[in-house]
């Protein structure tokens, strides 16, 4: 731990901090349970883990107002912790069960919430990219200031319907912040075998859209960023690129062995750069917290998503009538 | 208080594995995210991490061992205390049920702005305009946008160019650049634009050049339009249109003559409508525009300039599923849709001449199908044959035959023929073209034929 580098941002305050903790420790834990739940045949499918992740979207929600939307690929229940939608209807829906945010019908890569403004959980990768564009047109088009954050990763960044989307939000300067989470890996293909040049937010330039690499696992970093990219988007001045830094520490989904990196490599991000350590070593060494407070927030977390999976067993699965339902509107 | 490790399952299929190797061994202390064992599954071999922290204090399943099923035991971990207790644990899952109960209750009732829409009533008093099928689409869309600022008009050419076949005429005088959008040329990108926007409640119309363009956009219109509303579990839905030319136009080749409404018909979440006359189109297009789910609106570029009646009746809208019939006859029932009904009314005259009186349905709509009134009809006539442009493999005449053999099966007297375009990519030869389309004596033939005569 001795490695480990530590923030150096210190104009934030402890609440601020206390939130950031728990948000992302949060995730971490529903995500660690989620595979569990996976693990006992209670999810199928493809269940793709955001661990390592937490603080590229724990960071951005931070600098959303209310009415700003978001939208994101399969790699979502992160995204919709983030944005305050019930680890309950979460996790059932991982379960595919009846009190799931899509009554069990979306599963895992396909979730939704109107009320928190989440548009998805989309399944096709980077199609989310011109729905973030457009639900950012509505919001241009109906007149009010709000944003739309659409994420995509660094595997996304090389679908041809960026650059058509990139285009258009230039060209009519749509309030849409482009995320691109590069964790570096597009399933098994490294950043390095898959884009001709390492920095993707450089691709917004022939665009003429700005764009910054952010140090994504510290999160006091990604909201100064999100804070900023905000900013241009709510006065008027169209699109902007935040390209996160980011790692994931498990397989691409559920069934991905990981073979094309080393074990080492993962520790290495593990011991030195996980962002709710550094948050925590932040937290104590600036006397926020004590060891007594982190636990009690770890206990309360750790409440939530034993909750949650409970719900998700207990949950029924949908009525068979469902399957007929939802189809029209 | 102890927890069992269970052998987990590591793909979509796994049911039973091998335990490779153990990385940790009895008394050994893990926290969350340590990697405990390898294990072999159908596909890989996967490393198996620690979900809770604890004290390894049994391993029950040793190195090497095969065929371990899922789910069962394979070491027990030693909790240091920090578990809410069961007891918490059960009466929280209750509440929460009980939760999940009230909601699922209020299962939401289907409903379909556009059922409640009824045909309006066109008599021999009712006075009557001619307009092209272009005039009439446009009218359409001019009417809807002036009754609902959420509709717009997106696609290429459609504002300052005024349409590439002029059919949006007139509207960026009207409605302004807001909502009259030219796009730049990709299909892909503004037909996911468009849905993203209908997603947060705009109705956007998606002019495509043709729908041979539609095909760069089409997972946009499958994946993220039809089937958002599914997957949401009905939250939201795209409630747009897609509309433009469809199917062959006149010695523009293969790859800007094909007929796409068996593709999109395929499609559960999509509907689909293909207009033939100028009235139909009118009404048809401010129904699709009402439409909250998204609507495949098949134009034709032919039947663009061509002339009908158009009824001077206010808000005049048709309602979806409803097939039009043309003409009454006792003899056989020849079903087409869109352009396919200039052959089948043709034919229907021809074969009159002959002392054959055909009875002749428009679809109108392929999605929903109008599927009452052709076994009506066939039941009457006890013969049938279907006409339309397209493909003949997996062609919406190829669905009709099913249907009918299965519901009017005793009804019939002979074998339903299709009569469709060629099974080849569309020649630019003038006379090859002329070949691979449907003809009107193809279908006379064909009708003569379930007639035995």
């Amino acid at each position: 731990m001795t490695s480990r580098k530590v923030s150096k941002k210190t104009n934030v305050n402890k609440q601020e901090l206390l939130s950031f903790y728990k948000d992302m420790l949060l995730i971490r834990r529903f995500e660690e349970k989620a595979g569990q739940l996976y693990g006992m045949g209670l999810i199928g499918g493809f269940c793709h883990l955001y661990i390592g992740q937490e603080a590229v979207v724990v960071g951005l929600e931070a600098s959303a107002e209310e009415g700003d939307k978001r939208i994101t690929s399969y790699r979502d229940h992160g995204h919709m912790l983030a944005c305050g939608m019930d680890p309950n209807g979460v996790m059932a829906e991982l379960t595919g069960r009846a009190g799931g945010y899509s009554k069990g019908k979306g599963g895992s890569m396909h979730m939704f919430s109107k009320e928190k403004n989440f548009y998805g959980g989309h399944g096709i990768v980077g199609a989310q990219v011109p729905l973030g564009a457009g639900l950012a047109f509505a919001d241009k088009y109906l007149e009010n200031d709000r944003v739309t954050f659409t994420y995509f990763g660094d595997g996304a960044a090389n679908q041809g319907q960026v650059y058509e989307t990139f285009n258009m939000a230039s060209l009519w300067k749509l309030p849409v912040i482009f995320v691109i989470e590069n964790n570096q890996y597009a399933m098994g293909t490294s950043q390095l075998r898959s884009t001709s040049t390492p920095d993707i937010y450089t691709r917004g330039s022939g665009f003429d859209i700005p764009g910054e690499a952010v140090d994504g696992m510290d999160v006091l970093s990604v909201k100064a960023a999100g804070d900023k990219a905000v900013k241009h988007c709510r006065a008027g001045k169209g699109p902007y690129i935040l390209e996160i830094k980011t790692y994931r520490y498990r397989g691409h989904s559920m069934s991905d062995p990981a073979k094309y990196r080393t074990r080492e490599e993962v520790q290495k991000m593990r011991e030195e750069r996980d962002a709710i350590e550094n948050i925590r070593s932040i937290l104590l060494t600036g006397n926020h917290a004590s060891e007594d407070d982190l636990k009690s927030i770890d206990k309360e977390i750790k409440k939530i998503v034993n909750e949650s999976a409970e719900f998700a067993k207990a949950s029924p699965e949908p009525e068979l009538n469902e399957l007929y339902t939802d189809i029209y509107a | 208080m102890t927890t069992e490790i269970l052998m987990p399952a590591l793909s979509p299929t796994m049911e039973e594995g091998t335990l490779a190797k153990w990385l940790v061994k009895e008394g050994d202390k893990v926290s969350a995210g340590d990697i405990l064992a390898e294990i072999e599954t159908d596909k890989a071999t996967m490393e198996f991490e620690a979900v809770d922290e604890g004290t390894i204090s049994r391993i029950l399943v040793s190195e090497g061992s095969e065929g371990i099923k899922v789910n069962s035991a394979i070491a027990i971990l030693a909790d240091d205390g920090e578990n809410i207790s069961d007891l918490e644990l059960s009466d929280i899952s209750n509440e929460k049920q009980t939760l999940a109960d009230t909601k699922n209750s209020k299962l939401k009732v289907e409903t379909s702005t556009i059922e409640s829409i009824s045909e309006p009533e066109w008599t021999d008093a009712t006075k009557v305009n001619q307009k092209t099928v272009r005039e009439a689409l446009r009218d359409a869309m001019a009417e809807e946008m002036r009754r609902d600022e959420k509709v717009f008009l997106i696609g290429e050419e459609v504002a300052e160019y005024q349409g590439a076949y002029k059919v949006s005429q007139g509207l960026l005088e009207e409605f302004g650049s807001k909502r009259v959008i030219d796009t730049p040329i990709t299909e892909h990108g503004f037909a996911g634009i468009a849905t993203g926007a209908s997603f947060a409640g705009l109705r956007p119309i998606v002019e495509f050049m043709t729908f041979n363009f539609a095909m760069q956009a089409i997972d946009q219109i499958v994946n993220s339009a039809a089937k958002t509303l599914y997957m949401s579990g009905g939250q939201m839905g795209a409630p747009m249109v897609f509309r433009g030319p469809n199917g062959a136009a006149a010695r523009v080749g293969a790859q800007h003559s094909q007929d796409y409404t068996s593709w999109y018909a395929h499609i559960p979440g999509l509907k689909v409508a293909a207009p033939y006359s100028a009235s139909d189109a009118k009404g048809l297009l401010k129904s699709a525009i009402r439409d909250d789910n998204p609507v495949i609106f098949l134009e034709n570029e032919i039947l663009y300039g061509r002339s009908f009646d158009l009824p001077d009746i206010e808000d005049y809208i048709i309602p979806f599923g409803k097939a039009r019939i043309w003409r009454k006859g006792t003899d056989l029932t020849i079903v087409s849709f869109g352009i396919g009904m200039q052959y089948a009314l043709k034919a229907a005259e021809e074969l009159a001449a002959q002392g054959i009186e055909a009875e002749v349905l428009d679809l109108r709509t392929i999605r929903p199908i109008d599927y009452e009134t052709i076994i009506q009809s066939v039941s009457k006539t006890n013969r049938c044959i279907t006409v339309e442009e397209g493909f003949p493999v997996v062609s919406i005449g190829n669905h009709l035959s099913a249907y009918v053999m299965e519901h009017a099966f005793d009804y019939l007297d002979a074998p339903i023929i299709n009569c469709t375009g060629k099974d080849v990519p569309m020649p630019y030869a003038a006379n090859l073209e002329k070949l691979a389309l449907v003809t009107t004596e193809e279908v006379v033939s064909a009708a003569k034929k379930v007639c035995y005569r």
